[in-house]
């Protein structure tokens, strides 16, 4: 019986921050002061602020310890754990008010919080299933297989109003009912955890935190539709997600959980983890599914859809890590508790990766219908360095940038659709003025560049071609004409692309254009880049009436393009210079600018 | 796992073990003196009985939790209960046994055990 429990984030932020130390040092200290009988350290998976890692908390008192620092450990366990006075000073210092230590619940970050998928995520240790099991863990695989025939799970499921959170939407509970429907000797149910997205990462966090969500919900989708055999696929560079998934595995086979006859009802389901080497397109369900099968990752034509020939040419079920993360919820407590939640046409809440210029990076689950305005300003706390708020970028490639005037649209699946963007898997990424809109479409062109498969000619030639035009256009050497045949290229791509990568991949050009078109005019017309992003498109001058004529910025410049005499305004050789800034970080009288 | 009960009687063991985690309403707040004098006092035989009394007795509206000093070292082990509306109890001189009819008479049945608390012992 452990009357304290410290409860340290051993997710993939916080382990790159030293969690791991922390443990270390708290089992150490705690033994030393003779309290390892009284207090469990637990290592859990990601609480979702990221930016404050390592982060701890100690309950019951439920005091929220961040950035925490192993010389910082003796403190805590001297004071806190042996003599029970809360080290104040080292706590999150929004939680502390004029004295008074709040509940983490009350603080901006986690006020307009709701956590469903993530609920187990930073409160359990999820290599252990004990843990899992006693938050009501596989209750809802046991309410199925007792209580519900197939054919009703699905109708909950259906009830819920449950959309997939990969990014399309799909109702989750139709695409059980067309598996369901199709009668074989074998069917399969896959799990989509191949994240790709740069700055996503609510996929890897719920596998790292509560691992047998995922697996209950995928044996729960088997029993549905009538499958024995289910397959995880999810990235080789996720290393704790894996580790966690194999001892969840395993452990869930131990206590028949996984395996034959699972709650003596004669019902079998077994699960098998593929790794993937990280091909973006391997997010895509038919190429995943290639993929499992032992073949290169390409995608190919649908229909057949998965549900009537998928993996092995079988009906197969294919959802998302966050999708299966509901579904033992939804059982428990109903459909109407979680239609309860959201907007008319997407339901429940949805899991965001906050990132880019904003102070609380990290992960936030919220109600759908909240608005951007309510995660950037609220949740998130704002952009940093007082800096004035541009865009959002949601969906990753496949996504687009969401513009200040959108600020307060709430935020779901057909809002975001017809404001340019998408879901997506939930990659939220803030841009303040310093970011150059024709510079980030470049840089998702240039990832879906790299990352098209190659199996059809619109995306392996169209995102080439688009990226090549970008490219001319943040050199100033664009013309007006180009923004015209960018358009129309979009289409093309969209329109006659095999797959979900490329009918994607022009919508970060298509939303700048649509929102940002001034600042591609500017690029071209004017051959200025306006946020001072676009090397081409700078240059740097010095003030005469500012330069004292120190000679600091002739002595750093690495190519030697500035010369002046002592005490005598410097000049700046625009043939010479690099555009480097080397020169403006050093200069003590802000006499150099560029334009 | 051949049945539900099978799992039941897992998640009842393991309940009690994470339910501190949980952000449950608190109704009763029992707080030890862990300064150097309360321990030295006895203290913390007194804690441990009382979480585990606390988890026996499935009160999930209960928070056990520990303080420094209250300044009233000639009494403790001091332990004091506070309830939601902000009623302070104060017990003192307390002992593992002592500590167990505090949680039955007190907060589980609403008597409060008048002959340990500093009234009765100043």
């Amino acid at each position: 019986m452990y009357r304290s429990h410290v409860l340290v984030c051993g997710g993939t932020g916080c382990t790159s921050s030293g969690s791991e130390q922390i443990i270390a040092e708290l089992e150490k200290e705690i033994k030393a002061v003779g309290l390892a009988e009284e207090v469990n350290v637990v290592r859990t998976g990601c609480f979702g602020l990221c930016a404050l890692g390592p982060i701890m908390i100690v309950y019951p008192e439920g005091s929220f310890y961040s950035r925490v620092k192993p010389e910082d450990i003796k403190e805590i366990v001297d004071e806190h754990l042996l003599k029970g006075r809360i080290v104040k000073r080292l706590l999150y210092s929004e939680t502390v008010e004029e004295d008074n230590v709040k509940s983490l619940n009350e603080t901006d970050f986690y006020k307009k919080q709701h956590r469903v998928a993530l609920r187990n995520c930073g409160v359990i240790n999820p290599e252990n299933i004990d843990e899992y099991i006693a938050m009501d863990g596989y209750a809802a695989l046991g309410k199925c297989l007792t209580e519900y025939k197939p054919e009703e799970v699905i109708q909950v499921i259906k009830d819920s109003g449950l959309r997939g959170r990969g990014g399309a939407g799909f109702p989750t509970g139709l695409k059980w009912s067309f598996a369901a429907a199709n009668q074989a000797d074998q069917k399969y149910v896959c799990c989509n955890a191949d994240e790709g997205d740069p700055g996503a990462f609510m996929d890897r966090s719920v596998l790292e935190g509560d691992p047998h969500a995922v697996i209950e919900a995928m044996a729960i989708a088997g029993y549905a539709i009538g499958a024995s055999q289910g397959y995880i696929y999810v990235r080789a560079e996720y290393p704790i997600a894996v580790k966690r998934l194999e001892i969840a595995i395993g452990q869930a086979r131990e206590y028949g959980l996984l395996g034959k006859d699972i709650f003596g009802t004669g019902f079998d389901f077994d699960l098998g983890l593929r790794l993937g080497a990280g091909a973006f397109v391997c997010g895509e369900e038919t190429a995943l599914m290639t993929s499992i099968e032992g073949k290169r990752g390409e995608p190919r034509c649908r229909p057949p859809f998965p549900a009537v020939k998928g993996l092995f040419g079988k009906p197969t079920v294919l959802n998302n890590v966050e999708t299966y993360a509901n579904i033992p919820q939804i059982i428990l407590k109903g459909a109407d508790w979680f239609s309860s939640m959201g907007t008319e046409k997407s339901k429940g809440t949805k899991v965001f990766a906050l990132g880019g210029k904003i102070h609380n990076t990290g992960l936030v689950e919220v109600p759908m219908g909240t608005t951007l305005r309510e995660i950037v300003e609220e949740i998130g706390g704002g952009i940093p360095n007082g800096k004035k708020f541009k865009a959002a970028q949601t969906g990753g490639p496949s996504g687009g940038c969401i513009p200040a005037e959108h600020l307060d649209v709430p935020i779901d699946y057909d809002n975001l659709i017809a404001i340019g963007s998408m879901m997506g898997s939930g990659g939220l990424i803030v841009m303040d003025e310093d970011n150059c809109m024709v510079d980030i479409a470049k840089f998702f062109l240039e990832f879906t560049v790299d990352e098209s498969c190659g199996k059809c000619t619109p995306c392996r030639i169209g995102t080439k071609r688009l990226y090549e035009m970008l490219d001319k256009i943040t050199k100033g050497q664009g013309t007006l004409e180009d923004l015209d045949k960018m358009e129309e290229l979009c289409y093309h791509i969209k329109n006659n692309s095999l797959c979900g990568l490329g009918q994607t991949a022009p919508n970060p050009v298509l939303s700048t254009l649509r929102y940002f078109r001034d600042e591609y005019i500017a690029h071209v017309v004017d051959k200025k880049c306006p946020a001072g992003v676009c090397k081409e498109l700078l240059s740097y001058e010095i003030d005469p009436n500012l330069c004292k004529g120190c000679t600091l910025c002739s002595r750093v410049c690495p190519v030697g393009a500035i010369s002046g005499t002592v005490k005598q305004p410097h000049v700046i050789d625009k043939n010479k210079c690099i555009k480097c800034g080397a020169c403006m970080e050093k200069c003590k009288f802000a006499a150099i600018s560029k334009k | 796992m051949k049945s539900l009960a099978e799992l039941q009687a897992i998640r009842d063991r393991v309940k009690n073990n994470v339910v501190v985690r949980e952000n449950n309403e608190i109704d009763y707040r029992v707080v030890v003196g862990m300064a150097t004098c309360g321990i030295a006092a006895g203290a913390r035989p007194v804690l441990n009985a009382c979480s585990e009394e606390v988890a026996k007795r499935n009160l999930h509206n209960v928070m056990v939790t520990q303080t420094g000093c209250i300044g009233i070292c000639k009494f403790e082990p001091v332990v004091e209960v506070f309830e939601a509306d902000g009623t302070k109890t104060t017990y003192v001189k307390m002992t593992a046994e002592k500590i167990v009819r505090v949680i039955n008479d007190h907060i589980v049945n609403g008597n409060v055990v008048t002959e340990y608390t500093i009234g009765a012992n100043a």
